[in-house]
């Protein structure tokens, strides 16, 4: 004790030691002794009381998880029942082989493949946009920017996903159209072009916030191999930082392609209210989530059978970003590098 | 006095982050076809001037280097000299194995493709396997992930990977740390049988490590400045059995009977 003090002291160099030494080599009765004596009294822990709190916080934080559960439930629930009762006056084979979408008409025709492929020709426009301009974004931010641009980049980014969707809907009527306009000359007011274009302006944040993340996230000793080994910057990040991201970017890619599969107001304002079969970008045309809209608004009966369309669409668009997220958890999974 | 046999050789080199100086005022030799070890307590700045050597102090913005430091009678900090030609004729083994997220195979022709190799691949492959001592362990699986490997098996790789571009000269930063002792006398056995073909220098904890494999021996040290940072510094330089023999210096001698540190 008395040797170990001597030593320590003896080295005043090292900040930490010295204050060590000090507490080691000041006279021990300084030390309050009462506060550290076995007096049982002084101590008294409520167990039973602590352990009545720890179950009602448990309860409590049971309770608000379990109504997000109960809520995705009854929302499964509903869409389910309701899609039920449809196919009992609809059959399925109909719903799925008929080429036009006319619920609301006197000679209805089911054919749900018209607003998949409207769905399908914006959410691909948005992505082509989108892939492009969220990955390289991701690259320059996390790799190329200086923290000084890294400062300003980013938030500026990331205002992009706080503007509400209807203000990208009518930039893209009243601003993008009437600009494409001037380059294509047959291009509707309606067109899937525009509303695809802003809708994948509209998802860049998301590819390219969490693509960054993705690629923050290559440990640095991966860049340091590879930098040892003679390559330049260029080299590194294509072939072993992107590589070791790719789980997570391909993660991001596919719930920016979920979020439009489901973003509404821009394709329903942008895009038009026109369900045609066919994938040419330049015309008016109608997404699923366009028409969910467009029965919500209008005085259809409940119970009708153009009523019952809704859940019957909103289970398709349901079961295909829920697919879509299960590829996603499963391509994360397998293809996801662990570093230790 | 630079002796004509040295591949690196570093006068008055220290080495500044930001503002704080990490190591002052080293000057050495590394002899061609030898093994050095630089060894000393954490902190001393060995693993910083090693890193000087191939030049990865630039990819740390706040890095600076003064003094100079020639390869080959060059100036290996000069206008001229693109810092990605100089990795790729002095490679780098780091503490932490760190294969890349590919196959072993294409670990091993990563560095052979981009440094423009147009020899045959799977030869250089099976060649830089056999010369870390690891073409018998993974011969059945070049197409499974390096990350697959053992710990010392992905060292083993990291090494072959290096010695797959040919360079002169191997840098070796506490490459065994991480090891367990049986993989560590085979990354030992493995730096003894490289010596003849490449120049190595290894950091390391280990003194025995040190006195096993190295032909010189150089001793770091650290001390405390006023501003409570640490500032590191060559002691001694000599040839390994003198170092833990009969060292110059009392703080070596300290050092190598383990006294401290």
């Amino acid at each position: 004790m008395l040797l170990d003090s001597v030593c320590l002291s003896q080295r005043p160099k090292l900040r930490f030691n010295s204050k060590i030494a000090e507490i080691l080599a000041s006279p021990r009765q300084s030390v309050p002794m009462e506060s550290f004596s076995q007096n049982p009294s002084l101590w008294q822990p409520n167990r039973q009381a602590s352990q009545q709190t720890d179950l009602l916080v448990r309860s409590i934080l049971g309770l608000f998880s379990f109504v997000s559960v109960a809520t995705t439930a009854g929302i499964v629930l509903t869409l389910f029942f309701e899609t039920v009762d449809f196919f009992r006056v609809i059959p399925i084979w109909r719903f799925f082989s008929e080429t036009r979408w006319t619920p609301l008409f006197a000679s209805a025709q089911f054919g749900i493949i018209v607003l998949i492929s409207a769905t399908v020709l914006t959410t691909s426009i948005a992505i082509a946009v989108a892939l492009p301009l969220g990955l390289l974004s991701a690259i320059c931010l996390s790799e190329y920017a200086s923290p000084k641009v890294r400062q300003i980049l980013k938030p500026a980014l990331e205002v992009l996903a706080g503007v509400p969707t209807v203000v990208y809907g009518y930039f893209a009527l009243l601003f993008v159209t009437p600009l494409l306009q001037k380059i294509i000359p047959g291009l509707q007011g309606f067109n899937a072009l525009s509303a695809g274009m802003v809708l994948g302006i509209a998802i860049t944040p998301l590819i390219a916030s969490l693509s960054e993340d993705a690629i923050y996230a290559v440990p640095r000793s991966l860049r340091d191999g590879s930098y040892a080994l003679g390559a330049t910057k260029r080299e590194t990040i294509v072939s072993v930082v992107l590589p070791a991201a790719l789980s997570g970017i391909v993660a991001s890619v596919i719930l920016a392609v979920s979020r439009a599969i489901g973003e509404t107001m821009i394709v329903a304002i942008a895009a038009g209210q026109n369900a045609t079969l066919g994938l040419n970008p330049l015309v008016s045309t109608m997404t699923m989530t366009a028409y969910i809209v467009q029965v919500s608004l209008g005085d259809t009966p409940a119970g009708s059978i153009a009523y019952q369309t809704l859940f019957a669409v909103g289970t398709t668009l349901f079961v295909m970003t829920l697919g879509l997220n299960v590829f996603s958890f499963w391509f994360v999974r397998r293809f996801r590098e662990k570093y230790d | 006095m630079q002796s004509p046999t040295a591949v690196l050789s570093a006068r008055s080199v220290s080495v500044y982050y930001g503002s704080s100086l990490a190591v002052r005022q080293v000057s050495l030799d590394i002899p061609r076809g030898e093994i050095v070890a630089f060894i000393g307590p954490s902190g001393c700045g060995k693993s910083t001037i090693l890193r000087c050597f191939n030049r990865m102090n630039d990819l740390v913005a706040s890095a600076r280097v003064e003094g100079q430091i020639t390869y080959n009678d060059r100036d290996l900090y000069g206008p001229k000299v693109d810092a990605v030609a100089i990795r790729s004729r002095i490679g780098m083994v780091f503490q932490r194995p760190n294969p890349f997220p590919k196959s072993i195979y294409e670990n091993i022709a990563f560095g052979a493709r981009i440094n423009g190799y147009r020899g045959n691949m799977d030869e250089l492959v099976e060649g830089s396997l056999r010369r870390a001592a690891l073409w018998d362990e993974v011969k059945d699986k070049l197409r499974d992930s390096g990350l697959a490997l053992s710990g010392g098996q992905q060292q083993r790789l990291c090494i072959a990977r290096a010695v797959a571009i040919q360079p002169e000269v191997i840098l070796m930063d506490e490459p065994c740390s991480a090891l367990d002792p049986i993989s560590t006398l085979r990354i030992e056995e493995l730096i003894k049988e490289l010596s003849g073909d490449y120049t190595i220098v290894i950091v390391t904890h280990n003194m025995q490590q040190a006195s096993r494999v190295s032909d010189r021996t150089a001793f770091f040290n650290a001390e405390a400045t006023d501003a409570g940072s640490k500032v590191g510094y060559l002691v001694e330089y000599d040839r390994t059995e003198r170092i833990f023999h009969e060292p110059a210096q009392e703080a070596t001698r300290d050092y190598v009977t383990g006294r401290f540190g």
